[in-house]
């Protein structure tokens, strides 16, 4: 495998708070151009929080967030977005005041070569059934997750950072989610992935990281992963 | 002629024609009101004083600068809504995170301000501002007899509020407001400006408010309290169809236009005092306005 010479995402010494409490502390870790990278780490350990902080929503960040070379670490969100990343909640944010329609085509596209809509409904079939409903949130749990992943690869953007999009899914719905995204990786996209559930990551990650107590304590990539498991299932607690 | 209910019809049109009037303003001014408080989370409190501006650059753009009713039109709602900016920039913008009681409290001030100045100025008896020479005139319905300016004003009203309906329920833009007012962090994040949007929906919201004073300097004069004195009613207009609702802004401010015209022929006594009457029902029965969503 050959690897570009600077990863898509680089993050260095990232530390981050919510008001007084410091959740990350010191978080350094690589993407590189067209692989599906995954965080995984317990509760509370900081996986969501260094989502938040590369897209610019925590309340205070420090350090250094370079993608494609730019240090977007005092940007705001709305410029990190048009720089070419693009983010898909844990708690989904499909908007209920919006139809799936407009749901589906509120985010901007920040540069050309996003997917189209009927590339869209071929990853997602069921979105464009539902695509006459009136209010976004009255979709199911499984519709909504295809939904606030569904837009955001219209945008253009080529890093897609995805917070733990099998939550509370049926497990053939975690298939079709699974097998979503290993063809968003043959179609070039790359995407950061965070997981609690390891059995799901393993089944779509090239590399995986550990994260614990806001700092990140291990990594190894996809052809480690049988000599690591005993190691994991003890970071995770599972 | 003839008698409706024992009320001859030419007083009763008469009525629901004042009706309509005052319910173009209630409409236009709580408009503005739904969609600022949409939007930044404000009770703006300095609308009815934004409405007098509106009136006063009219008149003064017609004092100083000759320029008269149709260019006023356009020119005081932006002059007026650009103010409206700055406010937002300097003030409002570090109140959202706050309690309603802050922002309802600095845009209660500035409308103080806003009038003392203004009577300062102006004294407190009203300037007269003619009605443009093309809407002079009315003409006879049969059973009644409608003024030009009148008609105008309740379809340039209607066409503002449809409009601006349309624009937030069906278009892209609207979406984008919509959306920003559920989870302005989520649509930021997604390659929107928010901020800047928040601050030019409240120049909107202000504009809105100056238009409504432009058209209503040629029926109620230019005076500096002319927009306390409205400002009471709207306030309820707005608790009545549920504060935030466009929809509910719109057809309350008209259908409580006409309720306290009709109320004028057949109850007169109590002509002043009906939409609070109403005001206290709907806070009963449903707290959350006639078009409110709850929560």
């Amino acid at each position: 495998m050959i690897e570009a010479p600077t990863p898509l995402l680089a993050v260095n010494a990232l530390q981050a708070w919510y008001g007084e409490s410091h959740i990350l502390h010191d978080v350094n870790f690589d993407v590189r151009e067209g692989e599906v990278a995954t965080l995984l780490g317990r509760n509370g350990a900081g996986k969501t929080t260094t989502l938040k902080s590369i897209m610019g929503i925590v309340g205070r960040r420090t350090g250094s967030v370079r993608f494609e070379g730019q240090e977007l670490i005092n940007r705001p969100s709305d410029q990190i977005a048009r720089a070419g990343i693009a983010f898909c909640p844990e708690e989904r944010g499909i908007f209920a005041s919006l139809g799936v329609e407009e749901n589906l085509l509120l985010p901007p596209v920040v540069r050309p070569g996003g997917l189209s809509l009927e590339r869209i409904f071929e990853l997602f079939p069921n979105l464009k059934e539902r695509l006459g409903s009136s209010q976004g949130t009255k979709l199911s749990g499984g519709e909504q997750q295809m939904l606030a992943i569904g837009r955001i690869l219209r945008t253009g953007a080529r890093l897609l950072l995805l917070d733990e999009p099998t939550e509370g899914l049926a497990p053939v719905i975690i298939q079709q989610i699974g097998k979503t995204i290993r063809a968003l990786k043959e179609q070039g996209f790359t995407i950061l992935l965070v997981e609690q559930n390891f059995r799901f990551a393993a089944t779509v990650a090239d590399r995986y990281y550990v994260i614990e107590h806001g700092r990140i304590i291990d990594q190894f990539v996809n052809a480690e992963l049988e000599a690591n498991v005993e190691k994991l299932h003890d970071y995770l607690g599972v | 002629m003839f008698e409706i209910l024992g009320i001859p019809s030419s007083a009763l049109f008469g009525q629901l024609l004042i009706g309509l009037i005052n319910g173009s303003f209630y409409a236009l001014l709580s408009l503005g009101l739904a969609v600022i408080f949409g939007m930044l989370n404000i009770i703006n409190f300095s609308h009815g004083a934004q409405y007098m501006l509106g009136a006063f650059a009219a008149y003064l753009l017609l004092q100083y600068s000759g320029l008269g009713y149709w260019p006023a039109l356009v020119i005081a709602p932006l002059l007026v809504g650009a103010t409206g900016v700055i406010v937002e920039r300097l003030f409002l913008q570090w109140l959202y995170k706050l309690d309603h009681l802050y922002g309802l409290l600095l845009t209660f001030g500035l409308a103080l301000i806003i009038e003392g100045v203004a009577r300062n100025y102006f004294g407190s008896a009203g300037l007269p501002y003619i009605v443009p020479e093309s809407l002079q005139g009315g003409r006879n319905l049969g059973f009644m007899f409608l003024p030009n300016y009148r008609a105008w004003v309740i379809v340039a009203s209607l066409t503002i509020c449809i409009s601006t309906w349309f624009v937030i329920e069906r278009t892209r833009l609207g979406a984008y407001l919509r959306a920003a007012t559920e989870n302005p962090t989520l649509v930021r994040a997604f390659g929107i400006n928010v901020p800047r949007m928040i601050t030019l929906t409240y120049g909107f919201g202000v504009a809105l408010a100056a238009f409504a004073g432009v058209m209503a300097a040629p029926i109620y004069n230019v005076s500096p309290q002319m927009g306390s004195e409205l400002i009471i009613v709207v306030f309820a207009v707005v608790v009545i169809g549920g504060m935030g609702s466009i929809l509910g802004a719109i057809v309350t401010g008209f259908g409580l236009g006409v309720i306290e015209g009709m109320t004028k022929v057949f109850f007169p006594e109590a002509s002043n005092t009906v939409i609070f009457v109403i005001m206290a029902i709907v806070l009963l029965v449903r707290p959350a306005g006639l078009f409110g969503r709850r929560g």
